[in-house]
């Protein structure tokens, strides 16, 4: 059974969703790079974020 | 003596008549999408797209099930019936798992957790990628 860390599951979604979201919602390949690489850091870093707001309302 | 190679077997009247079914039938690319993960785009010919396609869709569907992911079958709550929407997105992917018993049946920790919405979302990403496979087909997009 795999078992990977909260924040690796995280990466692996991004990066699979990246990869589809990019190739479909653009139409040239350096858009769909750029778009990809865009959703990739704005689901890892929305993650971060509402990690550590959830950390402090629970403090 | 020359023979008409009109009507028979041969590499280019298979690739007219291939390409005279696409033309044909416009939800082809749609329908082989969802069954198989990026099989709308190798049918227009997008390799690279398609391989994209299949090995992130394929990939979240395996790691899916490698984490003890549950398959949704036969639900009654509200919920667990969009994510059974969501798995059967997946198409053949959830028909074969279903029928060979891959997946739990009850998730009892985290990652299996994690495993049961990375089905869900490699089913929905199916669905965004055969519906992208359509819009090139229609010329909606290039």
């Amino acid at each position: 059974m795999l078992r990977p860390s909260h924040f690796a599951a995280v990466v692996l979604f991004a990066l699979f969703a990246s990869v589809v979201f990019g190739i479909t919602q653009r139409e040239t390949p350096r858009r769909m790079l750029r778009y990809g690489i865009y959703c990739f850091v704005l689901f890892v870093a929305s993650a971060v974020v509402l990690s550590w707001v959830m950390f402090l309302i629970a403090r | 003596m020359r023979y008409s190679q009109k009507g028979m077997a041969t590499a280019p009247n298979k690739n007219a008549a291939e390409q005279d079914i696409l033309q044909r039938f416009v939800y082809l690319p749609l329908i082989a999408g969802w069954l198989v993960p990026g099989a709308g785009h190798f049918l227009l010919r997008k390799w690279g797209r398609g391989a994209l396609l299949a090995a992130s869709i394929l990939g979240m569907f395996t790691l899916g099930l490698l984490m003890q992911g549950k398959l949704y079958g036969g639900a009654s709550d509200i919920l667990d019936m969009l994510c059974q929407a969501g798995d059967l997105g997946n198409g053949l992917l959830y028909l074969v798992s279903r029928a060979l018993g891959l997946g739990a049946d009850q998730v009892q920790v985290t990652t299996a957790d994690y495993g049961t919405r990375f089905i869900v979302v490699a089913g929905l990403l199916n669905v965004i990628a055969a519906v992208d496979a359509h819009n090139l087909r229609t010329g909606r997009k290039s």
